[in-house]
């Protein structure tokens, strides 16, 4: 078995994984990920419409979505939309809400401060120091050009 | 004495007899096709504790009193533990026989911990360093997923070459009564290693090391694969059982017609969701401890192959892009001695 190329089982092996069905995945993706999008649409609407000022219309629209989604994740219902929807429901904020959520969950066994406190951001870090980084980034560049 | 077979293989000359069995599972792997066969189903998969490392040694320390128990041997008769899991630093066993009492060896073989220990424990039987051996394996799908992935709450999709880790212990009480069914040889695996890095896909990291095992035994006895009723291996799931099956057949092996997986009968993979079939220590400790080892007893398997299988990376290696070596060790398990 040693005998055998590395290169050689790895075509042996592509032939015998399964594929998960890519045109379904994006449809299914584009639908949910369309929909979040829309009810955020429709709590922005909402907020104007009752009077709320142009500028925090945003950052209200924002907080509710990422507290829906919390919600959702505590229930134990986020990771059974994200099952199916996949990007769909891990792009828009409320899966960087439930990114953030679910860790803390699982580690509040660990303590506050060990559990919850270090490990909260173990999936959101990468996207949020990354994150600062590009917008500092763009940031000077902007001051340059300008 | 036990007589060394060619270059991986062992043959007994005592009886090493696998005096009882217990099976302990979770609610899902009870939903499975093989629940009526376990001796426990859990309803709550946190088995009343408060973290589900903390459930995995219960259940580990519940399920091995009972193994003793149905083999009426006695827990002060029992020479040794040989026990292990996937938790980090063998907790789950380690925590699960703390109150034992009773001389311990915590093993480390990832999924295959438990043909490790029905190996060795036949060894330990076999050298005459003890009469009764008490070996298991655990795992927790929870304490599992956490450890070697992501949170149970993030919303993710599990690409279709994953497998379900099982939640649940299987163990055996080996001893040198003579009782059917007998461990008569034993295979131990080497580290194959053939290039796979992708830890969501354990039965492609795993299958050279199973068809290896699996080879060598035929060769170490001069068999074919038709000397068994069955060749059973612990978790490849489908991926792993196609490919360990082609390998073999570019051996000169073909063992399509009696091979079967412990991972593939555990679940149903349509209404249970579970991908490529279960996987984790408990996977084949728990399906063996049950299923089979009643089959074997009854005589409707007369002779077994039975080689648990292990992926053996650490979530820091696989981080570091290091790919995943597997292992395989496989045991003879007969109803009668002194077939061959």
């Amino acid at each position: 078995m040693n005998k055998k190329s590395k290169q050689e089982y790895q075509k042996m092996v592509e032939k015998a994984s399964p594929n998960s069905n890519l045109i379904l995945d994006c449809i299914k993706a584009f639908v949910i990920g369309g929909l979040i999008c829309c009810i955020g649409q429709v709590i922005t609407n909402l907020f104007e419409y009752y009077g709320f000022s142009q500028n925090d219309l945003g950052i209200y629209t924002s907080s509710v979505l990422i507290f829906i989604a919390s919600f959702m994740t505590g229930m134990g219902w986020y990771s059974k939309l994200g099952k199916f929807a996949g990007a769909g429901s891990v792009v828009p904020i409320t899966g960087f809400s439930n990114s953030i959520t679910s860790p803390a969950i699982e580690f509040k066994k660990e303590g506050y401060i060990l559990g919850v406190g270090a490990k909260i951001f173990i999936i959101a870090g990468p996207v949020i120091l990354y994150g600062i980084l590009t917008s500092m980034a763009v940031g000077i560049i902007y001051y340059i050009l300008k | 004495m036990a007589k060394r077979i060619g270059k991986q293989s062992v043959k007994f000359d005592k009886s090493i007899s696998i005096k009882s069995t217990a099976a302990t599972v979770g609610p899902k792997e009870g939903e499975g096709p093989l629940g009526k066969y376990f001796d426990v189903v859990l309803e709550d998969i946190l088995a009343g504790e408060k973290s589900w490392e903390k459930a995995e040694s219960k259940i580990v320390s519940n399920n091995m009193k009972l193994a003793v128990e149905k083999s009426k041997i006695g827990m002060d008769k029992i020479d040794y533990i040989l026990a292990g899991d996937l938790l980090n630093q063998g907790s789950g066993s380690n925590y699960g026989v703390r109150d034992f009492n009773i001389p311990f060896f915590g093993l480390y073989g990832a999924c295959s911990t438990f043909g490790e220990s029905m190996c060795l424990g036949g060894i330990l039987i076999e050298s005459g360093a003890a009469e009764n051996v008490l070996v298991g394996a655990s795992s927790h799908f929870c304490a599992a997923e956490k450890q070697f992935r992501f949170p149970l709450d993030l919303g993710t999709q599990r690409p279709l070459t994953t497998t379900w880790t099982v939640t649940g212990d299987g163990a055996a009480v080996l001893s040198n009564e003579d009782n059917s069914p007998y461990i008569t040889a034993i295979t131990t695996g080497k580290m194959v290693d053939l290039g796979i890095t992708d830890a969501n896909n354990m039965g492609a990291a795993m299958a050279p090391a199973a068809a290896q095992a699996i080879c060598s035994n035929f060769k170490d006895f001069d068999i074919t694969p038709d000397y068994y009723d069955l060749i059973i291996t612990g978790d490849l799931g489908k991926v792993g059982m196609e490919l360990t099956t082609k390998l073999l057949k570019e051996e000169g092996y073909d063992i399509s017609k009696n091979f079967t997986d412990c991972g593939v009968e555990i679940f149903d993979p349509v209404s249970q969701d579970t991908h490529a079939g279960g996987s984790g220590c408990a996977c084949s400790a728990t399906v063996f401890s049950s299923y089979f080892y009643e089959k074997v007893k009854r005589g409707e398997l007369k002779r077994i192959l039975f080689v648990p299988t292990g992926a053996l990376m650490s979530s820091t290696s696989v981080q570091q892009g290091e790919s995943i070596p597997g292992i395989a060790h496989a045991a003879v398990i007969e109803n009668k001695r002194g077939n061959n």
